[in-house]
């Protein structure tokens, strides 16, 4: 709210928090509690503002931008090829995904054939990305309804994945592996290998999860007939991946629109028509499941080639406009570029998945407890950077 | 053989011996006392790192271990940390009752030590109704939690201190009739009477599937009257970031931790004495040599080996499981465990009656 | 549907509405005062159920700002692009919000980054911006922040 020029010295000059902001509060008997910007269950800087009638939820509504950075606008003044680096910053869960779908939209404006080796490659990251945003997500919301032992487990499994993206990426967070053309840098010697290795290691620690979180008890009454989210509503509020597919609406972007090499691996959308949080939770078990048999297709039979196109040097879309959907963890990431043919992108807008998942939130929350808040945004996976942009 | 109680006689005799008899009872109050706050601290210090510790086991880590030999002065560390923290208050708060209310809160766990048997005749006041003080004064903590989350004047404290009422009054109620059910077998609210009823085999044992069940129901209760996960909806972490004590810090927090920790170690050795005999050792039936070589292993240790299985069960507990909601957390109460407590006593009655436990 | 059909079906309903076709997805251009009765034709026609707004954007283009909607089907799975031409001055146009719930959030954003005003918006205030945030529409080309914004 102040400038870095203005040093706010008299904290009273700060105005009071306007009251009449928050609609249908205020009457008697509501409670307003702000959870966040800085608060244990809101993973980032998530503000609600809730209105609570002893524990009954009447009404949550999201203050953002507490982490907006304004990626769009800082694209205006980036080139198409540096433009890629700032989005891994926007869903920092699936870098790789984010990366992929703007070499998409440039490739698709350039028409860039991106060779086969790189693609391959592309979605065996992609994928494993999923599985490493899926576990800490198992892990985060786990600890938000209060058991916090698989945070630590889901770590471990998560660690084994970042130590794959680090020897072939160099980072472990923000990849920028993804280039316009193909990949910035070909895989590392060991690639294959540790893959396979955590695959088989993966598979048998992904029943562990079930037995240690999934089976109990405690946790099924918490997630059952919780946040409710119809299909209607889902489509209406523009959810996407595993929030939309817990509703039971066919939403898969690999499978809808399939992109890189989707089509010619085997793998299921994974639906769930319980339209409730445990739902949502079974959609991202199971998906996790789907991920590792795509990656057992690929991971023997990368072709040999080259990891990135002939492109030239100074990349200029032509005039137009470009949009491209990838299928991110959390649920459709839609990139348009609007081109007018400069070596910058002259409007770019991201499309991310949470900001659409959050409008939810509100109508799924309504009469529900607090504590049902809590358990209904972890499995709606909010990543706040990706929806502040 | 050596054992707390020599100890304690030895000292009373001497005592009786160099002063006059009023002198004698002064002193040995003040000596207990003294002993009450030096176990309270070192209790303290002990769960903490016990906590720590179990819990860095079931996550697949290490826990504190850099603090001295196997981070066992790291507790230490923490309290003088706590010590010389500045104890805010807040500027809308209740000044008094806040202040108060950590206090209250450590008061009621030392004076919850009064009628536990450490070992065979150490006891520091042997009440005839010493059950019954128990279920009393424990239930004052709850009156500390409102008050530190009404005096806080913060939202979240309100709440949590709700939560925290409702739940330790109602489960107070299965808590009291599971005790119930061994004060009827037994015939006695003393705590010596009920353990030297179990000299020939504990309750558990002996008491049929009664028993067992009032065994469970009163882990359960307890668990919940200690806030301790999964029942810990008072501090709810990813709910209302702390609860009741958000707005403390310093020793003023430290104290509200503490006296936690020793209402969990109070909780267990009450139930560690009804159901699994206090201080009495393994003992079967009549098999006098047996029962024999078991009472060479002091009274002391059977009686803290006990108590300290019971809070690993309970943090086992902690690390495990989530957290229940609040309305089903009342559901479990009063549809289940209510219910089935009161049946539960019918039955142990009926038992008692006519003797047919062994 | 394929392009075709949808464009005759779309010139059916709206005779006034203008196609371009150059990119993927079929484009039509509305103007604002259309803008409501079209979109509540093409989210219930049963030939077109456009039940899914998957984007709502804005674009400042110096002269003018255009709207742009992305719709798709999750029946039919055909995909438009909708384009309303607003005034840079007084840009107004209806808000969508009971139709698709999603442009909700959507039309707060464009209307703080773009100073879009959407009439009988529900609840038009400021989402990512702080309160009281007073100035020019960040995201519009003349903005200038000189001292939180770079220029390369």
């Amino acid at each position: 709210m102040f400038r870095e020029t203005e040093i706010v010295k008299d904290v009273s000059s700060i105005p009071p928090f306007p009251q009449d902001a928050v609609q249908g509060g205020g009457g008697a008997g509501d409670l307003i509690i702000n959870v966040g910007p800085q608060h244990p269950a809101t993973h980032g800087v998530l503000h609600l503002v809730i209105t609570l009638n002893g524990e009954t939820i009447k009404k949550v509504e999201p203050h953002l931008g507490y982490i907006h950075r304004s990626i769009e606008k800082m694209c205006e003044s980036l080139t198409y090829r540096q433009f890629i680096y700032v989005t891994s910053r926007m869903d920092y869960l699936s870098a790789h995904i984010n990366n992929h779908a703007c070499a998409l939209c440039v490739e698709k404006g350039m028409q860039i054939e991106v060779p086969d080796r790189a693609q391959v490659i592309r979605v065996i990251m992609d994928e494993l990305t999923r599985i490493a945003s899926h576990e800490l997500w198992w892990g985060a919301m786990a600890m938000d309804i209060g058991a916090f032992t698989p945070f630590f487990h889901a770590f471990r499994e998560r660690e084994k994945i970042n130590e794959i993206m680090e020897e072939t990426c160099g980072a472990r967070l923000t990849m920028n592996y993804y280039v316009p053309g193909g990949l910035r840098a070909d895989m590392h010697p060991d690639f294959q290998k540790k893959v396979k290795e955590f695959i088989v290691l993966f598979k048998r620690k992904i029943d562990e999860y079930d037995e240690l979180v999934t089976g109990n008890i405690i946790f099924i009454n918490r997630m059952k007939g919780v946040g409710m989210l119809s299909k209607e509503d889902a489509v209406s509020f523009g959810c996407s991946g595993p929030a939309a597919r817990g509703s039971g609406v066919h939403c898969d972007i690999r499978k809808l629109y399939p992109y890189a090499v989707y089509d010619k691996v085997e793998f299921d959308e994974i639906l769930e028509t319980g339209c409730d949080s445990l739902a949502r939770y079974m959609v991202r078990i199971r998906e996790m499941k789907q991920s590792v048999r795509i990656i057992e297709q690929l991971i023997d039979h990368i072709p040999e080639g080259d990891f990135q196109a002939k492109t030239k040097a100074v990349l200029k879309l032509p005039k137009g406009e470009f949009y491209t959907r990838v299928e991110t963890a959390r649920g459709e990431l839609g990139v348009y570029i609007v081109s007018e043919g400069a070596t910058t992108p002259y409007r770019i807008k991201f499309r991310s998945p949470g900001f659409s998942n959050l409008s939810a939130l509100d109508s799924m929350a309504r009469g529900s407890k607090l504590g049902d808040l809590v358990a209904m945004m972890g499995t709606l996976d909010l990543v706040i950077p990706d929806i502040d942009r | 053989m050596w054992s707390l109680t020599n100890i304690s006689t030895g000292i009373h005799d001497w005592l009786i011996q160099t002063f006059n008899p009023t002198w004698a009872l002064i002193i040995e109050m003040v000596i207990a006392g003294i002993a009450v706050i030096g176990l309270f601290a070192v209790l303290g210090l002990v769960l903490v790192l016990m906590e720590r510790r179990v819990a860095a086991w079931m996550q697949i880590r290490l826990g504190p271990n850099r603090v001295g030999p196997f981070g066992l002065l790291q507790s230490a560390a923490d309290t003088v940390k706590l010590l010389v923290k500045e104890g805010m208050t807040p500027d809308g708060a209740d000044k008094f009752l806040f202040n108060l209310a950590p206090f209250i809160a450590m008061m009621v766990a030392m004076l919850l030590m009064v009628p536990i048997a450490f070992a065979k005749d150490f006891q520091l006041w042997d009440l005839n109704i010493g059950v019954l003080y128990v279920s009393a004064v424990s239930s004052i903590m709850v009156i500390s939690i409102l008050m530190a989350g009404w005096a806080s004047n913060n939202k979240y404290s309100l709440m949590g201190a709700m939560r925290s009422g409702a739940q330790i009054v109602s489960y107070e109620l299965s808590a009291g009739l599971s005790i119930l059910t061994i004060v009827v077998l037994t015939g006695s609210l003393n705590i010596n009477d009920i353990i030297i009823a179990q000299a020939d085999g504990w309750w558990i044992f002996k008491g049929h599937i009664p028993v067992i069940i009032s065994f469970v129901i009163f882990i359960i209760a307890v668990t919940a009257e200690t806030n301790r996960a999964p029942f810990d909806l008072a501090e709810a972490e990813s709910e209302l970031t702390s609860g009741f004590h958000t707005e403390y810090s310093g020793m003023k927090f430290a104290l509200f931790f503490l006296a936690e920790y020793i209402n969990v170690f109070i909780v267990c050795a009450i139930g560690a004495t009804l159901f699994l005999g206090g201080w009495m050792p393994f003992h079967i039936g009549n098999w006098e040599s047996f029962n024999h070589v078991m009472d060479y292993i002091p009274s002391s240790i059977w009686f803290f080996g006990k108590t300290f299985f019971l809070i690993f069960v309970i943090m086992w507990f902690r690390w495990t499981f989530p957290r229940l909601r609040i309305d089903q957390l009342l559901n479990l109460e009063w549809r289940y465990l209510l219910p089935i407590s009161m049946f539960n006593l019918l039955l142990a009655t009926a038992i008692a009656i006519l003797g047919w436990h062994f | 549907m394929e392009k075709e059909e949808l464009k005759t079906k779309i010139a059916e309903l709206l005779p006034a509405a203008t196609f371009e076709e150059s990119g993927e997805w079929l484009n039509i251009l509305v103007t604002p005062a259309d803008w409501l009765s079209f979109a509540g034709q093409l989210r219930h026609d049963e030939r077109l159920l456009f039940d899914y707004l998957f984007c709502l954007t804005c674009i400042d283009f110096k002269t003018n700002l255009t709207m742009v909607y992305h719709l798709s089907s999750t029946t039919f799975r055909h995909n438009i692009v909708i384009k309303s031409v607003l005034d840079r001055a007084r840009p107004e146009i209806e808000s969508v919000s009971h139709i698709w719930k999603t442009a909700e959030f959507h039309e707060r954003e464009v209307y703080e980054m773009f100073g879009v005003d959407f009439l009988n918006h529900p609840d038009l205030r400021l989402l990512i911006l702080p309160d009281g945030w007073e100035g020019k529409n960040p995201m519009r080309k003349d903005f200038e922040d000189p001292v939180n914004m770079i220029k390369l």
